[in-house]
């Protein structure tokens, strides 16, 4: 159940349609943010535009509810999250990058990477950072997730030097979130030494836990 | 990144020489305005560099129709960022401008340079208590920056000040309790102080709940990190204030040249799922 204009609730046999009516008339960030909820748990592809357009509405609360739609949705999201992408704002852009890692599909890996590598804004090199490290990489075919995997120790690695210490700890996340996942084990003694390097020398501390955290990880006996 | 980070406002690269000229000459009040900023910003702490920005916390050429002195502020806000105690004699002198935004930048300043020296100037603006607190008529701010004081007396260790900050807990803006607050705890290391805060993440107030978050990351109160994770507030700041959280916590336990301890692993977990 949820509220759209003061006092007028929606039954719970609400259509889609009816839920999306209910976040264009919402007339409060408090009533957008139930809205999009109820929108988000009908779990209905025609929910998408809708859902995807709220990551833009500079409502964080809105935008929590709509990535979780979106994630719940899963691979059917992913087409239209990455057509979305481009040319957003930049809070739009890290939501959107958040629920495309967060659902782990390959077919985002191009977006993630460029992100990662190029965005100016660091919320978005953040979460793409941490996208790289959770794809889906069964989804592939071994050579497939082996070239791809290759790709995204390039970008991580060179993510741990990223000028903000936010993306160079999610850069490292990601690296161990890779190196659990390796097609080809000749990658793992790189990431380590990389690791070791931001463990001893990364100016931030932050990063030098999470650096230790995941060397405790993947170098533990098994 | 594809951007270059050295440019100035149209675009060109700035060198370390070109931004103390820049801020030297006077005929372009905006070009000294933008060197006073750049000079902080990539941290250029060379001694022509403190002492043209010095001489800038007395500029008479650039006023804002307030009457406000815009070259002072950035001055004042990029000498907290260069580290030189030796400036923190003409910070002080800062705290009578007229300007608020000179003093408040001046106090903030003195408060990252972190010298026991500007305490006693700090306590003068609390002069008259929470009773002569109050709003300037037709401005956006308080008689004085006390936020910046109270948070300034609290990181320099301002113990003797402690009867004149509590007080300050029960005044009617929440930022300013907030302040106190934080203050409070880093002079006492009372726990209780920080419940306060932690109350105030879950303040129906955006605004009231994103300043507890990060009075909370500033002072680094452990035992808050999940309720600052669960916070209704953006990612990237609950990230600060779990990473002061998280830093002030290495700190004392001596990481990395000592183990990281379970409370800190738990820190980088919740972390992680904010990324």
């Amino acid at each position: 159940m949820g509220i759209s204009r003061a006092g007028e609730r929606l039954d719970v046999g609400a259509t889609v349609a009816e839920l999306i009516q209910a976040i264009e008339t919402a007339d409060s960030k408090g009533a957008m943010v139930v809205a999009v909820n109820c929108l988000a748990a009908a779990k209905d592809v025609a929910a998408l535009p809708t859902l995807i357009t709220v990551l833009g509405y500079n409502n964080p609360g809105a935008a929590v509810a709509a990535v979780e739609g979106l994630v719940a949705l899963s691979h059917d999201a992913v087409p239209a999250l990455l057509e979305q992408i481009d040319g957003y704002n930049y809070g739009a852009r890290a939501w959107a990058i958040r629920a495309v890692a967060l659902i782990g599909d390959p077919r985002a890996l191009p977006v993630l990477l460029d992100t990662a590598k190029g965005d100016f804004a660091l919320s978005v090199r953040r979460a793409a950072a941490r996208g790289l490290g959770t794809i889906d990489w069964a989804l592939l075919s071994a050579e497939q997730a082996a070239s791809g995997q290759r790709d995204v120790l390039e970008v991580l690695t060179a993510a741990t030097a990223d000028p903000e210490w936010v993306v160079r700890y999610a850069a490292v996340a990601g690296l161990q979130n890779v190196a659990k996942a390796l097609i080809d084990s000749h990658q793992k003694p790189p990431i380590l030494l990389c690791l070791h390097q931001v463990f001893q020398h990364d100016e931030t501390a932050a990063v030098q836990a999470r650096a230790r955290t995941a060397l405790d990880a993947l170098e533990s006996p098994p | 990144m594809g951007q270059e980070p050295l440019a100035n406002a149209e675009g060109e690269s700035l060198t370390v020489e070109q931004a103390i000229e820049n801020l030297r000459q006077t005929a372009d009040t905006g070009l000294r305005y933008y060197a006073a900023w750049w000079l902080g910003r990539f941290r250029v702490a060379e001694p022509e560099a403190i002492e043209a920005l010095v001489a800038a916390l007395q500029d008479e050429g650039d006023r804002a129709p307030d009457g406000g002195y815009p070259l002072r502020r950035n001055a004042a806000r990029a000498l907290g960022k260069l580290g030189d105690r030796t400036v923190i004699p003409d910070l002080i002198r800062c705290l009578d401008c007229d300007d608020y935004y000179v003093r408040e930048a001046a106090a903030q300043a003195l408060e990252s340079l972190g010298d026991p020296q500007a305490i006693s100037a700090l306590r003068g603006l609390l002069a008259g208590g929470v009773a002569a607190a109050a709003a300037v008529p037709d401005k956006p701010h308080l008689v004085q920056p006390y936020n910046a004081v109270l948070e300034a007396l609290g990181t320099l260790g301002a113990v003797d000040a402690i009867e004149e900050i509590i007080p300050f807990l029960g005044h009617e803006v929440a930022q300013v309790q907030n302040a106190a607050t934080r203050a409070l705890y880093q002079l006492t290391g009372d726990g209780t102080y920080c419940d306060r805060l932690v109350e105030r993440l879950q303040a129906p107030n955006l605004q009231l709940r994103r300043s507890a978050m990060m009075d909370l990351g500033a002072i680094g109160y452990l035992p808050a990190a999940g309720a600052i994770a669960a916070t209704l507030a953006e990612n990237s700041l609950k990230l600060i204030a779990l990473q002061g959280v998280l830093e002030s916590h290495l700190g004392q336990t001596g990481f990395p040249q000592a183990r990281l301890t379970d409370e800190a692993r738990q820190v980088l977990v919740l972390m992680d799922e904010l990324l």
